[in-house]
C-alpha cells in the first residue's frame, strides 16, 4: 500500500458506522417487517412504504413541514440579509451588535421551547396579557393558528441572527473597488445590491439556506414542549409524527417514515444546492 | 475627453481641528495639468501619495487645499459619477452574474441608452478591446488579464467618460498575459485618444505606457517629462536612480582647479564645465548612466581602473560591478568583451553624457 492515510480513518470510519451508519440499516430493516413490541418481525416487503405514503396525518405533516420551512426561509434569509446590510461594518458598535446576534444562537432548542411556553401560557404569561389590551384572545393551546405562529416567530428569532452572521461575514469580504466601480458605473443602488452584494454573497447564502431548510425541517423540541404538537396536529411536524409513531411501538412505519423523511431532505437539499450555484451566473455560449 | 488639471492640490489626513501648521500632508502643492487625449504616468515609489493623488481626482476624496478641474471646469466638490471619471482598480472588478456583454452594457444601461445604442457601442468596445468573440461568454471562466479588460471597456464604453485612471492595472495579472495586456492598455488609448492616466511604482510600466510621465515623492511633484527627458535629464539623482535599469550611478565629488575630485580617483573637466559649475559651489553629485560609460578591458588614456566585482548576465546584456577602493559603479555591456569577475577595467565617462547635480537639483 503507498498511501497509509486511510489508517488514520479508520477511528472516524468506526464511529461513524455505530453512529449512522448501523442505526440506518436497523431503520431500514425495519421499515420492511411488520414489528409491533417484541413479538417476531415478519417481512412485509414495501407495505409499510405504502401505508405510510397513503396516511392522511403523514401527509398532513408533510404539508405542515414544507410550509414550515419554505416559510422560515422566506422570512429568515431576507431578513438577515437586512440585519446584515445594516450593521456598522467597523467601530465599537460592531462588537455589539455580534454579541446581541449571538444571544439566541447560544441558547438550546429545548430552553428555546420552554421559554415559549412560559411567555405564552394563558393567565401568566406575558404575551396574552399583552394582547388581551388590544382584544386578542391569545391562546396557544387553544388556537392553531397562535400555535403556528408562536413556533414560527420562535424559529425567526432563533435562527435568523445565523443567517445575519453569515451574511455579515460575506459582506465584509466584498473590496470596496466594486462598489467604486459601480459608483462610477452610474448604478443605483439597487442595482449595486442586485449586483454586487447580492452575487458576492452567493456561497453565504448557498450555506445559510441550506443549514436553515435542514435545520428547520427537522425541528422538534420548540413544538413539542409549547404544545406537544397541538392543538390537534397543528404542530405536528414531520419528526414530531415520526417520534409519536415509535414511541407507539410501530416501528416498521417508523421506518418506513424516517427514509421517506430523509429522502425528502437530501431531494430538496439537492435541488436547493443546485438552484443557487446555477441561477443568475450569466449565461454560457 | 478632457483635459484635467490640480491647482495647488494639498491633503492631509489629519482632521480639519489641527492647527495647520502641525498637519501631516500626504500630497502638497501640486500642480499638474493633462493634456486632451494623453496617455499619461503617475510614478513614484509606494507611499508617496500617489492613491491620494488619484482619490481626489476621481473624487473619492475632497482636497484639503487646492481645485480639481476638467476642461477649465471646477469639479472639486462633484461625486464621481459627475465627474465622468471612470478608473481601473488594481484587482479587475467584474459583475460575476452577467455575462461579458452585459458587463460592458452596464453603465451604457444605467443611463437608459436604447438597446439599440448599447448593442453597437458594446460591440465597438469588444472589438477594440479584442473581446468581440466572447461576447456571451460568462466571466467567471475568464483570466485577470480579460477580466481587466472588461473592466478597462465599461470605463471607455460610455463617450462622456472625461478621463480613465488606472490604478496599477497590472499587478494581479500573470506574468504570462502582463506583456499583452501592457500593450492593448496602450493600443486602445492610441485608438480612442482618450486621456488616460496611468498609476504605477513600476517604471518599466510607467515608461512603455505612456508619452508624459510625472513623477512624486513624499507627496510632492518632482519632474514631469517624456520617457526620453527623464531618462537622459534627470531633474534629481533620486529620478536619476529611480528610472532605468540598473538606476544611474551616483558619486560625490567635489570641484578643484580643472577636475573633478572623487574619494580615490579624480576626472578633468572642460572649461565651460567648470564655469558653469563654480558659479554654484565646490561639492556636488556627479551621476552617470551604466550604459553610457565605455569600459574597456586595456588600459587607455584618461580612463579609470576598476575591479569587476560582479558580472551578472541578463542574456541581451550584462551588468559589471566594478569597485574601487571607495566608490562603486555599475555598467552595462552588450558587445561580449571578454571579461571575467576580479578582472582590471578601464572605465571612460563622456562628457557630454554626465549629469551633474548640485544641492539635489540637476545642473549639467
Amino acid at each position: 500500500m503507498k498511501n497509509r492515510g486511510w489508517l488514520f480513518q479508520i477511528p472516524a470510519l468506526a464511529i461513524l458506522s455505530i453512529s449512522a451508519f448501523i442505526p440506518l440499516m436497523t431503520v431500514i430493516n425495519y421499515s420492511l417487517h411488520y414489528i409491533f413490541a417484541g413479538s417476531a418481525p415478519t417481512f412485509v416487503g414495501f407495505d409499510n412504504y405504502i401505508e405510510v405514503l397513503r396516511d392522511p396525518a403523514f401527509q398532513g405533516a408533510l404539508i405542515r413541514q414544507l410550509f414550515f420551512s419554505m416559510g422560515i426561509l422566506a422570512v429568515e434569509v431576507p431578513l438577515g440579509i437586512c440585519i446584515a446590510l445594516s450593521m456598522p461594518r467597523r467601530g465599537p458598535a460592531v462588537a455589539l451588535c455580534l454579541v446581541l446576534l449571538g444571544i439566541p444562537l447560544l441558547i438550546p432548542f429545548n430552553v428555546v421551547g420552554i421559554i415559549a411556553r412560559v411567555l405564552t401560557q394563558s393567565s401568566v404569561g406575558l404575551i396574552p396579557e399583552f394582547l388581551a389590551l388590544v382584544n386578542y384572545d391569545f391562546n396557544v393551546s387553544k388556537y392553531p393558528v397562535d400555535a403556528f405562529a408562536t413556533i414560527f416567530l420562535l424559529d425567526v428569532w432563533h435562527w435568523t441572527p445565523l443567517v445575519a452572521l453569515l451574511c455579515y461575514a460575506g459582506l465584509q469580504a466584498i473590496p470596496d473597488a466594486f462598489y467604486q466601480a459601480a459608483r462610477i458605473d452610474g448604478a443605483s443602488s439597487w442595482k449595486m445590491f442586485r449586483y454586487v452584494t447580492l452575487p458576492k454573497l452567493r456561497s453565504v447564502l448557498i450555506i445559510g439556506v441550506l443549514l436553515r431548510f435542514m435545520d428547520s425541517f427537522k425541528i422538534y423540541a420548540e413544538p413539542l414542549l409549547l404544545t406537544g404538537g397541538g392543538p390537534g396536529d397543528a404542530t405536528t411536524f414531520l419528526s414530531l409524527h415520526v417520534a409519536r409513531k415509535a414511541e407507539s411501538y410501530q416501528l416498521g412505519y417508523a421506518g418506513a417514515s424516517s427514509f421517506i423523511y430523509l429522502f425528502i431532505v437530501i431531494v430538496f437539499s439537492y435541488v436547493f444546492f443546485q438552484l443557487m450555484t446555477h441561477i443568475g451566473k450569466g449565461e454560457n455560449q | 475627453m478632457a483635459r484635467i488639471e490640480l491647482e495647488g492640490i494639498s491633503h492631509s489626513y489629519d482632521s480639519s481641528s489641527k492647527p495647520e501648521d502641525q498637519r501631516e500632508y500626504a500630497v502638497s502643492g501640486l500642480d499638474i495639468s493633462w493634456p486632451d487625449g494623453s496617455a499619461n504616468a503617475l510614478l513614484g515609489p509606494s507611499g508617496c501619495g500617489k492613491t491620494t493623488i488619484l482619490n481626489i481626482i476621481s473624487g473619492l476624496l475632497y482636497p484639503t487645499a487646492g481645485r480639481v478641474r476638467v476642461n477649465g471646469k471646477d469639479v472639486t466638490g462633484l461625486a464621481p459619477r459627475e465627474r465622468k471619471i471612470a478608473q481601473v482598480f488594481q484587482f479587475p472588478v467584474v459583475y460575476d452574474s452577467m455575462n461579458v456583454f452585459d458587463n460592458l452594457a452596464f453603465p451604457l444601461r444605467n443611463q437608459k441608452t436604447p438597446e439599440k445604442t448599447v448593442k453597437t457601442k458594446v460591440e465597438e468596445t469588444a472589438e477594440v478591446l479584442g473581446l468581440a468573440d466572447r461576447l456571451k461568454f460568462r466571466t467567471t471562466g475568464l483570466n485577470a488579464a480579460d477580466k481587466q479588460k472588461i473592466s478597462l471597456g465599461r470605463s471607455i464604453v460610455r463617450e462622456d467618460t472625461a478621463a480613465v485612471l488606472l490604478d496599477e492595472p497590472l499587478t494581479v495579472i500573470d506574468p504570462k498575459f502582463k506583456g499583452e495586456l501592457r500593450r492593448k492598455l496602450r493600443e486602445v488609448q492610441n485608438r480612442l485618444k482618450k486621456t488616460m492616466i496611468y498609476v504605477t511604482h513600476d517604471q518599466h510600466e510607467a515608461l512603455t505606457f505612456a508619452d508624459n510621465v510625472t513623477i512624486v515623492k513624499d507627496g510632492r511633484l518632482i519632474q514631469k517629462g517624456s520617457p526620453e527627458e527623464l531618462h537622459a535629464q534627470p531633474a534629481t539623482p533620486f529620478i536619476g536612480y529611480f528610472i532605468g535599469s540598473p538606476g544611474m550611478n551616483l558619486l560625490d565629488c567635489r570641484l578643484e582647479a580643472n577636475r573633478l575630485q572623487f574619494a580615490d580617483f579624480e576626472l578633468p573637466i572642460g572649461q565651460d564645465m567648470k564655469e558653469k559649475m563654480a558659479s554654484y559651489g565646490k561639492d556636488f553629485k556627479f551621476g552617470i548612466r551604466p550604459e553610457f560609460l565605455d569600459v574597456a578591458a586595456e588600459e587607455k588614456n584618461r580612463a579609470v581602473a576598476f575591479t569587476v566585482a560582479v558580472i551578472e548576465d541578463t542574456g541581451a546584456y550584462r551588468v559589471l560591478t566594478c569597485d574601487r577602493e571607495s566608490s562603486r559603479i555599475k555598467t552595462r555591456v552588450t558587445e561580449s568583451i571578454n571579461i571575467r569577475e576580479g578582472d582590471r577595467v578601464w572605465l571612460e565617462f563622456p562628457e557630454d553624457k554626465v549629469n551633474l547635480f548640485y544641492n539635489e537639483q540637476r545642473i549639467v
